[in-house]
C-alpha cells in the first residue's frame, strides 16, 4: 500500500513509451517516501488505504478501478471490500480514481481494464485484501487509543467494541489515526462460506440516478465554454480524406470550425451538436477510398471459404490422436459448413468523449472500459507527458467490448488540440457508430465427424477460417503468428477449454483478415465457436441416432464441471420429460472466461419461419457468485444480446463499407420477443470465473438446435433475417 | 425563437423550427436525462410525454411541440416524491447501464396512466424500446408489481 506517497512526489520520472500505450503502462518512477503523510480524498477525509476512505460521519468510500457499464461489478467489488472491511453496507459509497492518479501512485489501483469478464475475478484478491487491511488498521487505532490489545476488540458494521471495558467507537472516529499506522504485512481473507455482504443479491449502488435522469454519461458532460463536434470518418475502412469544402458550411448557424481529424476524418465544431451534425451533412467531402472499396461480403466469403480447404495453411489450436487416419478407417462421416457474420456492438450511447487541451494540460471525460488505455491514448494524441494528462471516467451507456477501444478518445483530443483552451465534446451519430465499429469477427467453419460401426464418435475435425481479433488489436499477443484466442471454447486447456473427449481431434484456424476492423464483442470468439461446435454436436447426435444430451454426456466423462452445468439445465428444463405439445427443445454447453455454462431453449415454430421462444434455462458455474441478483441479470442480458445477434444482427460489407446504418437495418430484440430466462447458479468454488460474457455462447446454439428439433432443418448461417426467419 | 413548456416551466429557446425536440431539450433547455439513441424514432431512448402521450422526441420538430405540455424524466416526480415507476425501478433494481431507462420509464408511465393493470400482451404492445443490456425481464416484473400494488 502506498499510503505514504506524498502529494508532492517527484513526477519527472514518468516515462511512457509508445510500447506501453494500450498494453498497460510500465512506468519508471522514483517514489520519494516521505514521512507518514496521510493521503486525503478530495473532501479531506483520510485514506486508510487506496481502496478505503472513511469520512468522519462513518461514510465509507470504496474506490473502484474497473468501469461500470451495467454489468454490476461496481456493486460487486464494493461488496467484496465491504465484506472484509466489516463496515455498514448502508453507509457505503463508491468513487473512481482517475488513471492519472493511479499512474502517479505507481499503479496503486492495479489494472483498470474492464473486459474479458475480468472485472471481479481479476481483482477480487487484492480488493478483498484492501478491505481486510483497512479493517485491521481501524481496529488497531481504536485499541491503541484504549490501550488494549487489538485482538480483544471486535467490529460489526463499522462499530468497534472492547467487550471487557464496554468501550465502543466507530470507523469514522478512528480513521484519522488508522491512516497513520503501518499496514499489516499480511491479512487473512474470509472463507466465502462466511460471507454476509458478498454472495448476497444486494441492490445495486447506482440505480437511483438512472431512474431520475441525473446519471451523467459521457454524452451529458457539460463544461464552461464547451463546443460540440460531429465527425465523419472515411466510410471505407483504411480510406483517407482527399479534400473538403469548408466554405460551404462556414456561414451555417452555430458553426465555429471545420477540422481534419487524423488523415481519415473530418469534424465540424459548433455551438450545439445538432448544428454541428447539420453542417457536417452539408459539408462536401471527397474521399480517397483506396483498394478496400472493392471489398464486399461476397469477396470476403469467397476468401474465407478457400481457407476451409485443408491444402491451405492453418494454425493448430487443439489436437490429439490422428484425425486423418481415423477418418480414413471410419464407418461413416458427416460434414457441415457454418458461418457467422460481423456484428456491431450498438451500445445504446453512441461513442463520445469530451476533451480540453491547453499547452500544458489535456483532460478527457468519457465512458471507457479501460481507463489506462484511454489515458495512454490521451498522452499519445496530445503529445503531453503523463503528469499533464488525465481521464475522468463516467458511466458507460453500454460497453460490450466497444469501449475498450480508444479511437473516439484520440479523435476528441485531436479536435481539441486544434482549438486550445476550448472544451470539445465529440459525439458520434448512430450512423457513424454503426459504420465505424470494431466488429465481431467474420468466420466460417467446416466440421467433419467420423463414427465407428457402433456409432461412437472416433474423429472430429474442426476447421475455422476467418478473422483474428488479436492480429488487428494486439498483434504482440500472437504466438508465432497464431491467435490463441481464436480457439476460445474449443481450446486444449485453460479458461475456455473444450469439454469433450474425442479420441482423434484436430481443431485449426486458417487466419484470414479482411480490412474491416475487428474487436472484442461480448463473448468474443466463444460466440461462433459455440454455435459451430454445439450445433455440429447436435448433428452428430442425430446422425448417431442418439439423444443430443445423452450423446454429449458420453463424451464428457473427463470434464465433470462442463457436465455438471449441462446436467443442471437438463434437469431444470425437464429434458427427461416430454416438452409441451408443439414445443421443441435444444441444448448447448461451453466454457469461457473461466466459467462453465450451459443453456436450453424451448421454442415453437410456425410455418417454418416464425419462432416463438417460450423458455430459456441457463446455468453457470463461475466458482463463486458475488451477487446472485446481478449474475441473474447478466445471464438474462446475455441472451438478449446473443439472440438479437442471431435473429437480427449481422453487418454486411458493400464497396468496402458497412451497409447497416441504424437500428432499422440492425435491429435488436424487444420485450415481446424475450421469454423469461431461468438462471441456475451452481458455483462449485475453488476458482473465480467471469459472468458477463460466458452464457452468451449458449444462447444461439440452444435455439438453433431447438429449431432443428421442431423442423428437421439445420440452420448453418447467421443471422436468421437473411433466411426470412424471425420472431413470431 | 421557440416557446416550449417543459416540466411545467416555460422556456424561450434560440432554435430553428425544424430542430428535433430531443436536441432542444438536451442542448438548449439543458435537460440531459432524455437520451439520444438513434435519431430515427426506432429505439425509444428519447421518449418524453407530449400532452401525456409517450413520444419519441427525436422525431418531433420544435414547431410541432410548441404550445404542448412536455414532460421529461426530470419532471416525472412530484417534488421530492418519485413517480411510482421510478420507485418500482429502484425496488426491483431494473437498470443495468441505465442509458435507455429514461425512455423506458416514460413509456411505462404512459402505459400505466392509460392502463393501470396491463396484461403481458398490453406490455408487449406498448413497450417497444430497445435495451441492449437486456433488462426486459425486470421491466416486466416491475410493471406487474406496480399494477398489483
Amino acid at each position: 500500500m502506498n499510503k505514504h506517497v506524498s502529494a508532492k512526489m517527484n513526477r519527472r520520472a514518468f516515462v511512457i513509451g509508445t510500447a506501453a500505450v494500450g498494453t498497460g503502462l510500465a512506468i519508471g518512477l522514483d517514489l520519494p517516501f516521505g514521512g507518514p503523510a496521510v493521503v486525503r480524498a478530495a473532501d479531506g477525509s483520510p485514506e486508510v488505504n487506496a481502496w478505503v476512505v472513511v469520512r468522519p460521519d462513518d461514510t465509507v468510500v470504496i474506490r473502484i478501478a474497473r468501469s461500470e457499464m451495467g454489468q454490476g461489478s461496481l456493486t460487486g467489488l464494493a461488496q467484496l471490500v465491504a465484506e472484509e472491511l466489516e463496515c455498514d453496507w448502508s453507509k457505503v459509497t463508491t468513487e473512481y480514481p482517475t488513471p492519472g492518479q493511479s499512474v502517479a501512485r505507481k499503479r496503486v489501483w492495479g489494472d483498470f481494464s474492464t473486459g474479458g469478464s475480468r472485472g471481479i475475478r481479476s481483482s477480487q484478491d487484492y480488493v478483498r485484501k484492501g478491505g481486510a487491511t483497512a479493517r485491521v488498521m481501524l481496529i488497531q487505532a481504536a485499541a491503541d487509543e484504549w490501550k488494549v490489545l487489538a485482538s480483544e476488540c471486535t467490529v460489526e458494521k463499522g462499530v468497534i467494541t472492547h467487550k471487557a471495558s464496554g468501550k465502543t467507537t466507530t470507523y469514522g472516529k478512528v480513521a484519522e489515526t488508522a491512516a497513520k499506522l503501518t499496514p499489516p504485512a499480511d491479512v487473512k481473507l474470509k472463507d466465502p462460506k462466511d460471507w454476509t455482504i458478498a454472495g448476497k443479491g444486494l441492490l445495486r449502488l447506482d440505480t437511483t440516478d438512472k431512474t431520475t435522469g441525473t446519471m451523467v454519461y459521457g454524452i451529458d458532460i457539460k463544461l464552461p465554454g464547451m463546443l460540440n463536434a460531429a465527425i465523419k470518418d472515411c466510410p471505407v475502412f483504411g480510406g483517407k480524406v482527399k479534400s473538403f469544402d469548408e466554405a460551404k458550411v462556414a456561414g451555417m448557424k452555430g458553426v465555429q470550425k471545420v477540422v481534419k481529424v487524423g488523415d481519415s476524418a473530418v469534424a465540424v465544431v459548433a455551438d450545439t451538436w445538432w448544428h454541428a451534425k447539420t453542417a457536417l451533412e452539408a459539408l462536401p467531402i471527397v474521399w480517397d477510398e483506396g483498394d478496400n472499396a472493392k471489398v464486399s461480403s461476397e469477396t470476403i466469403a469467397k476468401w474465407l471459404a478457400e481457407g476451409l480447404d485443408d491444402a491451405q495453411p492453418a494454425y493448430v489450436g487443439n489436437k490429439n490422436g490422428d484425425v486423418k487416419t481415423a477418418m480414413a478407417g471410419a464407418a461413416k462421416k458427416i460434414e457441415a459448413v457454418y458461418n457467422y457474420p460481423y456484428q456491431n456492438h450498438a451500445t445504446m450511447e453512441p461513442m463520445n468523449a469530451t476533451a480540453l487541451y491547453t499547452a500544458d494540460k489535456c483532460e478527457v471525460w468519457c465512458g471507457t472500459q479501460n481507463g489506462e488505455a484511454a489515458f495512454a491514448a490521451v498522452l499519445e494524441a496530445s503529445g503531453l507527458p503523463a503528469e499533464k494528462c488525465d481521464v475522468h471516467k463516467v458511466m458507460l451507456g453500454g460497453g460490450f467490448g466497444r469501449r475498450g477501444m480508444t479511437d473516439y478518445v484520440r479523435q476528441a483530443v485531436a479536435i481539441a488540440k486544434q482549438m486550445p483552451g476550448t472544451p470539445i465534446k465529440l459525439l458520434w451519430s448512430r450512423e457513424e457508430d454503426m459504420t465505424h465499429g470494431r466488429y465481431h469477427p467474420v468466420t466460417q467453419c467446416k466440421m467433419t465427424g467420423a463414427f465407428d460401426a457402433d456409432n461412437n464418435l472416433v474423429a472430429l475435425h474442426y476447421r475455422l477460417s476467418g478473422q483474428s481479433i488479436l492480429f488487428s488489436v494486439r498483434p504482440e499477443a500472437l504466438q508465432n503468428g497464431m491467435d490463441p484466442a481464436a480457439f476460445q471454447g474449443v481450446a486444449q486447456s485453460g479458461e475456455a477449454a473444450f469439454g469433450y473427449a474425442v479420441p482423434n481431434l484436430l481443431i485449426e484456424h486458417s487466419m484470414r483478415n479482411p480490412h474491416v476492423p475487428p474487436g472484442f464483442w461480448r463473448g468474443v470468439n466463444v460466440n461462433h465457436n459455440a454455435i459451430y461446435m454445439e450445433c455440429f454436436m447436435d448433428e452428430l447426435a442425430h446422425e448417431a441416432g442418439q439423444d443430443p444430451l445423452a450423446f454429449r454426456r458420453k463424451l464428457m466423462g473427463n470434464h465433470p464441471k462442463h457436465l455438471a452445468v449441462l446436467n443442471a439445465v437438463a434437469e431444470k428444463i425437464g429434458w427427461d420429460k416430454p416438452a409441451p405439445q408443439g414445443v421443441y427443445r435444444g441444448i448447448a454447453q461451453v466454457m469461457g472466461y473461466g466459467s462453465y455454462v450451459a443453456g436450453a431453449a424451448e421454442i415453437s415454430v410456425t410455418d417454418g419461419s416464425k419462432i416463438k421462444v417460450h423458455r430459456i434455462v441457463a446455468s453457470t458455474d463461475p466458482g463463486y457468485v458475488v451477487n446472485p441478483a446481478q449474475v441473474e441479470r447478466q445471464i438474462a442480458g446475455s441472451f438478449v444480446y446473443g439472440l438479437s445477434a442471431l435473429f437480427y444482427g449481422g453487418c454486411t460489407v458493400k464497396d468496402g463499407r458497412i451497409e447497416q446504418t441504424n437500428f432499422d437495418t440492425f435491429n435488436s430484440m424487444r420485450i415481446n420477443e424475450m421469454p423469461k430466462v431461468e438462471a441456475v447458479m451452481v458455483p462449485s468454488g475453488g476458482f473465480w470465473g467471469g459472468v458477463g460474457e460466458p452464457t452468451i455462447g449458449v444462447a444461439a446454439p440452444a435455439v438453433l438446435n431447438a429449431y432443428f428439433a421442431a423442423t428437421g432443418k439445420r440452420i448453418r448461417s447467421v443471422p436468421l433475417r437473411d433466411q426470412n426467419i424471425t420472431f413470431a | 425563437m421557440a416557446n416550449l413548456t417543459i416540466n411545467g416551466k416555460n422556456f424561450t429557446l434560440d432554435v430553428e423550427p425544424d430542430t428535433p425536440l430531443l436536441w432542444a431539450i438536451r442542448e438548449n433547455a439543458g435537460l440531459t436525462g432524455t437520451k439520444y439513441g438513434c435519431g430515427i424514432a426506432q429505439c425509444g431512448a428519447c421518449s418524453v410525454h407530449i400532452d401525456g402521450v409517450a413520444t419519441r422526441s427525436c422525431g418531433v420538430s420544435i414547431s410541432e411541440a410548441e404550445g404542448k405540455k412536455i414532460t421529461t424524466i426530470e419532471g416525472l416526480a412530484s417534488g421530492s416524491t418519485l413517480h411510482k415507476v421510478q420507485q418500482a425501478w429502484i425496488a426491483k433494481d431494473v437498470p443495468q447501464c441505465g442509458y435507455c431507462q429514461s425512455g423506458m420509464i416514460m413509456a411505462v408511465a404512459a402505459l400505466l396512466s392509460e392502463k393501470p393493470k396491463p396484461t403481458d400482451a398490453d406490455i408487449d404492445e406498448a413497450i417497444t424500446n430497445i435495451c441492449r443490456c437486456g433488462t426486459f425481464q425486470q421491466v416486466r416484473e416491475a410493471i406487474h408489481t406496480i399494477a398489483s400494488a
